[in-house]
C-alpha cells in the first residue's frame, strides 16, 4: 500500500532542474552528496525545513529544463517521500516514476495546501487528504504500465525481471 | 482520422495496430545517447539489470561534451566511467576529446540522426533531431540505461501542436527568433507533453541549421519533440551524410492537432529572452530601450554554435572591438566546425575583434566551466536557457538572443540591435 503521512513543503510554478540541483554539483551520481545541495539556489533553507516536513507541494511545469535525473534523485534522497504538482515537466516526471519517487498531479490540492499543513496521500486511490483542514482531493490513479513500474519500486526492477524472462 | 508525423513515426516503431494520443506504448529505438553528466548515472542502473552487453554497439553514441577536456577530477572520474564502458562494450560511436562536438550538433553532422528514426537520449535537447524529420526526446538515465539493455522505451503518444509560419522573415531575423517568438505566445508549458510540428512557407525556406536551432528549444515549451516534415533541404543535408538508411513521414492532411497557431512573421524582430524565462520575450528595439549593460557574451551550444551562427557573428564583428567593459567568449560546436570557421577566416576575425575561443563544450551554457558567471554579473546569450543561476552565480542574469544580436551587443557592451552596428565588407 502506497500511503504517506507528513507536513507541506511548499513552492511556486515553474521551479526547474538548475534550481533543484545546479549544473556545479553534477560532477557525481552519489545521492547523499546531491541531497546536500538540493534546493539550495531557490530556498537556502531547505535542508533545515525537509528535517520536519517531508511532503513537497509545488505549482505548475514542475521540473522543467533539463534531463538530469539527479533532480529528483536529490529530492528523493533530502528526505523527502513524495511530490505533490498542479503539474510536471515530461522528463522530470519520467525520471520520478522510473527511479520510484511518488509524485502526484493534483492542481486543486496545491491551491487549498499551505506551507505546514498535515497532509495523508494514498496513491493506489489518488487521494490526498488535508488532515489540518479536512479537505480531501481525488485524481485519476495512473494508468496500469506506469503502476507497475511503481508497484515493481522503479524501472529498473521491471528491466531486471524483464531481463530474466527474456533469458539474457 | 489521418496521423500526424509524429504520430506515424511511433506506430511504426510499435507493435501496435493502431495508436492515438495518451496511448502508452513499447517504441523500437533507432538510435540512443548520452553525454558524460548523465551516462555514468545509465551506466550504474545497466548494470544492475544483468544485461551483459548492449543491444547494439553501433546505435549507441556516447559524448563527453558537457565538462571535457575534464575541468576537475570528480569530472574526470565520470568521464573515465564512461570511457571504460564504451571500450568493453565496444560502443562504436564514443567521442574522445579533440574529436569530441556538442552532442546535437555531433551527430546529426555525422549522419547518426537521420529521417524517420526514433531516438531518445538523456539530454533534454534531445529533440533538436526533429528538424530532420525524426522523432527524438530526451529522457533521464534510468531510461536510458533501460535503452541499452533492451533497444526500446515505454513513451506516451503525444498530441500534437501545429504551428504555421507565413511571410518571408526580415534580415538579422532567423530561427533562433521564431522559436523564441513561439515560446513568449505560449510559455513555457505551453506545450507541455506535447509534439510541436514546425510548417508554413518560412519554415520550407528555413536553412537547415535554424530548423535544428527552433527544435532544439521546443522543449523550452515544454514539448516532448519538435518536428518538421523532411524536404529538399532536409534530403540536400541527409544525403552525404547518413550513415543508415532512413525513411521519410509526412503528416496527412486530416491529421489530428489539439490546436493550429498561424503566424505572419514578415515584421517580426530579433527577440531577446529576459531572465529568469525563455518566455520573457522582446523585440530587441524594446530590449535595447532598457539600455541594459552586459559583463559577458556568449555565443555557441547546441542552440547557435553551427558554423551558419559562426558566420553571422563575424560580419558583425568583422573589423570591430569587443567592447571593453566585457568579455565574449565564442564556442565552435564541433571539430569540423571549428576548422571551418579557421579556413574561412572567421577565427581570425574573433581574435582580432578580441574573443576568446573555447574548444567545442556544452560547459558555458549550463554554468559549468569556460565562461561561469559571478555574482550580479549580467550574460547575453544565444543558449536556450536563462533560468535563475543557470550560466553561474544564483545572482546573475542571462539574456538570449540570436548571435547578430549577440555579435552587436559585444561590441556595443550593451543589449544592440544588429542595425546599430557597421558591418565592414
Amino acid at each position: 500500500m502506497m500511503i504517506f503521512e507528513g507536513k507541506a513543503i511548499k513552492y511556486g510554478d515553474n521551479i526547474d532542474t538548475d534550481v533543484i540541483i545546479p549544473a556545479r554539483y553534477l560532477n557525481t551520481t552519489d545521492p547523499k552528496e546531491l541531497a546536500e545541495h538540493c534546493m539550495e539556489d531557490l530556498d537556502p533553507h531547505f535542508k533545515e525545513k525537509v528535517k520536519e516536513k517531508n511532503i513537497l507541494v509545488v505549482g505548475e511545469n514542475f521540473g522543467c529544463g533539463s534531463s538530469r535525473e539527479h533532480a529528483p534523485i536529490a529530492i528523493k534522497a533530502s528526505g523527502i517521500n513524495c511530490i505533490i504538482a498542479k503539474s510536471f515537466a515530461r522528463i522530470f516526471y519520467r525520471n520520478a516514476i522510473n527511479i520510484g519517487l511518488p509524485i502526484i498531479e493534483l492542481p486543486e490540492a496545491v491551491d487549498k495546501i499551505k506551507e505546514g499543513d498535515v497532509l495523508k496521500i494514498d496513491f493506489t486511490e489518488g487521494v490526498v487528504e488535508n488532515l489540518t483542514t479536512g479537505e480531501k482531493f481525488k485524481t485519476k490513479p495512473f494508468p496500469p504500465l506506469i503502476q507497475e513500474i511503481i508497484n515493481k519500486g522503479g524501472l529498473i526492477n521491471f528491466a531486471i525481471e524483464k531481463a530474466r524472462g527474456e533469458g539474457l | 482520422m489521418g496521423y500526424t508525423i509524429t504520430e506515424k513515426i511511433l506506430l511504426k516503431h510499435s507493435n501496435n495496430k493502431e495508436i492515438a494520443p495518451n496511448d502508452l506504448i513499447f517504441v523500437k529505438l533507432d538510435f540512443i545517447l548520452a553525454n558524460d553528466i548523465t551516462a555514468p548515472l545509465a551506466i550504474k542502473e545497466f548494470k544492475k539489470i544483468g544485461v551483459k552487453r548492449v543491444f547494439d554497439t553501433e546505435r549507441i553514441a556516447l559524448v563527453p561534451d558537457h565538462s571535457t577536456p575534464n575541468k576537475d577530477i570528480k569530472s574526470a572520474q565520470q568521464s573515465k566511467e564512461m570511457r571504460e564502458f564504451a571500450r568493453e562494450q565496444g560502443i562504436k560511436y564514443y567521442y574522445e576529446v579533440g574529436r569530441v562536438g556538442i552532442e546535437h550538433a555531433l551527430l546529426p553532422e555525422e549522419g547518426l540522426t537521420l529521417p524517420g528514426d526514433c531516438i531518445i537520449g538523456a539530454d533534454s535537447h534531445t529533440c533538436t533531431y526533429g528538424a530532420l524529420g525524426a522523432f527524438s526526446t530526451g529522457v533521464g538515465s534510468t531510461d536510458l540505461a533501460y535503452a541499452m539493455a533492451f533497444g526500446e522505451i515505454w513513451l506516451k503518444v503525444p498530441e500534437s501542436l501545429k504551428f504555421v509560419y507565413y511571410g518571408k522573415l526580415p534580415k538579422w531575423v532567423g530561427g533562433k527568433d521564431l522559436i523564441l517568438y513561439t515560446i513568449g505566445k505560449i510559455g513555457v508549458d505551453g506545450a507541455r507533453y506535447m509534439a510541436m510540428e514546425f510548417t508554413g512557407e518560412v519554415i520550407k525556406n528555413l536553412p537547415m541549421s535554424d530548423r535544428l536551432t527552433m527544435c532544439n528549444m521546443a522543449i523550452e515549451a515544454g514539448a516532448k519533440n519538435g518536428i518538421i516534415e523532411p524536404d529538399e533541404i532536409t534530403l540536400e543535408y541527409i544525403k552525404p551524410r547518413a550513415k543508415r538508411g532512413y525513411e521519410l513521414f509526412y503528416s496527412d492532411k486530416d491529421a489530428n492537432y489539439k490546436e493550429v497557431y498561424e503566424w505572419d512573421v514578415s515584421n517580426l524582430e530579433p527577440m531577446v529572452a529576459f531572465p529568469h524565462l525563455p518566455s520573457n520575450v522582446y523585440p530587441v528595439s524594446e530590449a535595447v530601450n532598457k539600455n541594459i549593460t552586459l559583463d559577458q557574451v556568449y555565443i555557441g551550444s547546441c542552440t547557435n554554435g553551427r558554423l551558419e551562427d559562426l558566420r553571422i557573428a563575424a560580419k558583425i564583428l568583422k573589423g570591430h572591438k569587443v567592447n571593453p567593459n566585457l568579455r565574449l567568449i565564442i564556442t565552435p560546436a564541433t571539430p569540423n566546425i571549428y576548422m571551418q570557421a579557421l579556413k574561412e577566416g572567421l577565427i581570425e576575425i574573433f581574435l582580432s575583434a578580441g574573443a576568446t575561443i573555447t574548444p567545442p563544450s556544452c560547459g558555458p551554457c549550463l554554468g559549468g566551466h569556460l565562461g561561469v558567471l559571478a555574482e550580479g554579473e549580467r550574460a547575453l546569450s544565444t543558449t536556450n536557457r536563462n533560468f535563475v543561476g543557470r550560466m553561474g552565480h544564483p545572482k546573475s542574469e542571462v539574456y538570449l538572443a540570436n548571435p547578430a544580436v549577440a555579435a552587436a551587443s559585444a561590441i556595443l557592451g550593451r543589449i544592440a540591435a544588429p542595425w546599430e552596428v557597421e558591418v565592414k565588407e
